[in-house]
């Protein structure tokens, strides 16, 4: 229904225009302003792109980390499982060594700094050292992702 | 000038006889620091053929965060550390109730560079970058060697009260985290004993908090959350990834390894550095930033300080999150 260019289309030219067009007649104090919304809107365009697939995968991982614990939920939203994890972490109902939470934390991790900070150095380090190692064998699988 | 900036200008210059007597006027009065509650004011106290440059610290009387001390205990702790091998500035004058400028103090300024990445990066620090991380070991090494009895009563910050105050912040989390979860698990089954002996912790150990010159360390500042407790925590803060300022690979703050750290304050203290329990006290750091990061959210939501700004601070979680598994689950050194 909806036409285009709709949302990160339009957000990566408002980051432009803020960066290029009206941040060097800023004064000085405007001009920080004005790259922290253009950072922003970087941030919001990322999201849009990245974020329904990242929470999709977690929430994959995360009804089959926490299958022991209860009947799964379909339904329940990403946040909710988010919670039931962190919970079963803090009352050790689930065993933090394990190789599929630790998998789990890290992708989630990374999954969010792609969108959060992709230029954050300690994150670009772990991709390029991590994908020097084979992932743990016994991840939970994914669904595919629903286009 | 702002109306604020005409009155402290006006105040200051009614305490010039008393402190300076041979000044006669203020200039280029200038604020340095941004925060509400705290204000770092720079400016020049003259007279015939005299400049003494000075920073004022001062509250004008809001409330501050609880860690912090307050602005008169922070003077007296900057007083006592002077000649004491712990290279500070030096403190003219604690403001009184008669001085009608709020809470604060005064000191000399100390000229040189603050900013982390022109220290790293800018050519004039060249030297300075080859004996810094040797020089930060020997002022912590100092500090931490101070005798107790020679400095004001300063609060005490256990190692147990410091991981029972992170467990209360996740718990207080509108939405529990699981990566500081399982941080938290990590940081009771590591938890280390009571240090023998209690010393004095700068508890903000970092670039950005120290004054650099061309030749190396001009002075260490901003005492502000100074305690009593495990100088292995001072050694670890100085380590943490966003200190680091984008070199990664340099864990002391961006500018060298541990191991030359830990050798300075090794020669200076006579003691060894127990190397894991910097590392608790760094994962114990990452998780305290990590949730300071956290709770900006409700800051941003609550109305607090909707500004875009603070919002972007409350999704910098992921960074200390990122920091915290790199540490604590993977071999790498530069963790």
């Amino acid at each position: 229904m909806l036409d285009h260019p709709r949302g990160p289309a339009l957000l990566d030219a408002v980051a432009q225009l803020l960066r290029e067009v009206l941040l060097p007649q800023l004064p000085p104090g405007a001009a920080f302003q004005a790259r922290v919304a253009a950072n922003a809107v970087d941030l919001i365009a990322r999201e849009m792109r990245l974020g329904p697939a990242a929470e999709a995968e977690s929430a994959a991982r995360l009804q089959a980390l926490l299958q022991h614990i209860g009947p799964a939920d379909p339904a329940q939203p990403v946040e909710a499982l988010e919670s039931k994890l962190a919970l079963a972490i803090r009352h050790g109902a689930i065993d933090d060594q394990s190789m599929a939470l630790r998998a789990h934390l890290w992708a989630s991790t990374q999954d969010k700094l792609a969108i959060d900070q992709p230029a954050y150095a300690p994150y670009l380090r772990a991709l390029q050292q991590r994908a020097d190692v084979p992932p743990p064998t016994h991840l939970p699988t994914h669904p595919p992702t629903q286009e | 000038m702002s109306n604020d900036a005409a009155a402290l200008q006006a105040g200051l210059e009614a305490l010039l006889p008393h402190l300076l007597p041979q000044a006669r006027r203020i200039s280029a009065l200038q604020r340095l620091s941004a925060g509400a509650t705290l204000q770092t004011w720079s400016f020049d106290a003259l007279g015939d053929d005299y400049t003494h440059p000075l920073i004022l610290r001062r509250s004008p009387g809001g409330l501050r965060g609880n860690e912090s001390l307050s602005l008169p205990l922070e003077a007296a702790l900057v007083q006592a550390l002077a000649g004491s091998g712990v290279p500070v500035a030096r403190v003219l004058h604690t403001l009184r109730p008669a001085d009608a400028l709020g809470d604060g103090f005064l000191m000399t300024r100390i000229p040189g560079e603050t900013i982390a990445r022109k220290i790293q990066r800018d050519a004039a620090y060249v030297g300075a970058r080859a004996v810094l991380v040797q020089q930060l070991g020997t002022a912590a090494g100092a500090l931490h060697c101070q005798p107790l009895d020679g400095l004001p009563t300063l609060p005490v910050r256990s190692t147990a009260a410091t991981l029972a105050g992170l467990q209360r912040r996740c718990t207080a989390l509108a939405q529990p985290d699981a990566v500081f979860e399982w941080a938290l698990r990590w940081l009771q089954r590591h938890l280390p004993a009571e240090p023998s002996m209690l010393r004095l912790v700068h508890g903000d150990f970092r670039l950005g908090n120290v004054i650099v010159g061309e030749e190396g360390l001009r002075a260490v500042l901003d005492w502000e959350i100074a305690h009593l407790g495990d100088p292995a925590e001072d050694l670890a803060w100085i380590c943490l990834p966003p200190w680091r300022f984008g070199q990664i690979t340099a864990p002391v703050a961006g500018l060298g390894q541990r191991v030359e750290l830990f050798a300075a304050w090794q020669a200076a203290t006579g003691e060894l550095v127990d190397a894991e329990r910097v590392r608790w006290w760094q994962a114990a750091g990452s998780l305290r930033w990590g949730l300071g990061c956290a709770g900006m959210r409700d800051w941003f939501e609550s109305g607090r300080d909707p500004t875009v700004e603070r919002a972007m601070i409350a999704r910098r979680v992921s960074e200390n999150q990122i920091d915290l598994l790199r540490l604590l689950d993977s071999e790498d050194a530069c963790a």
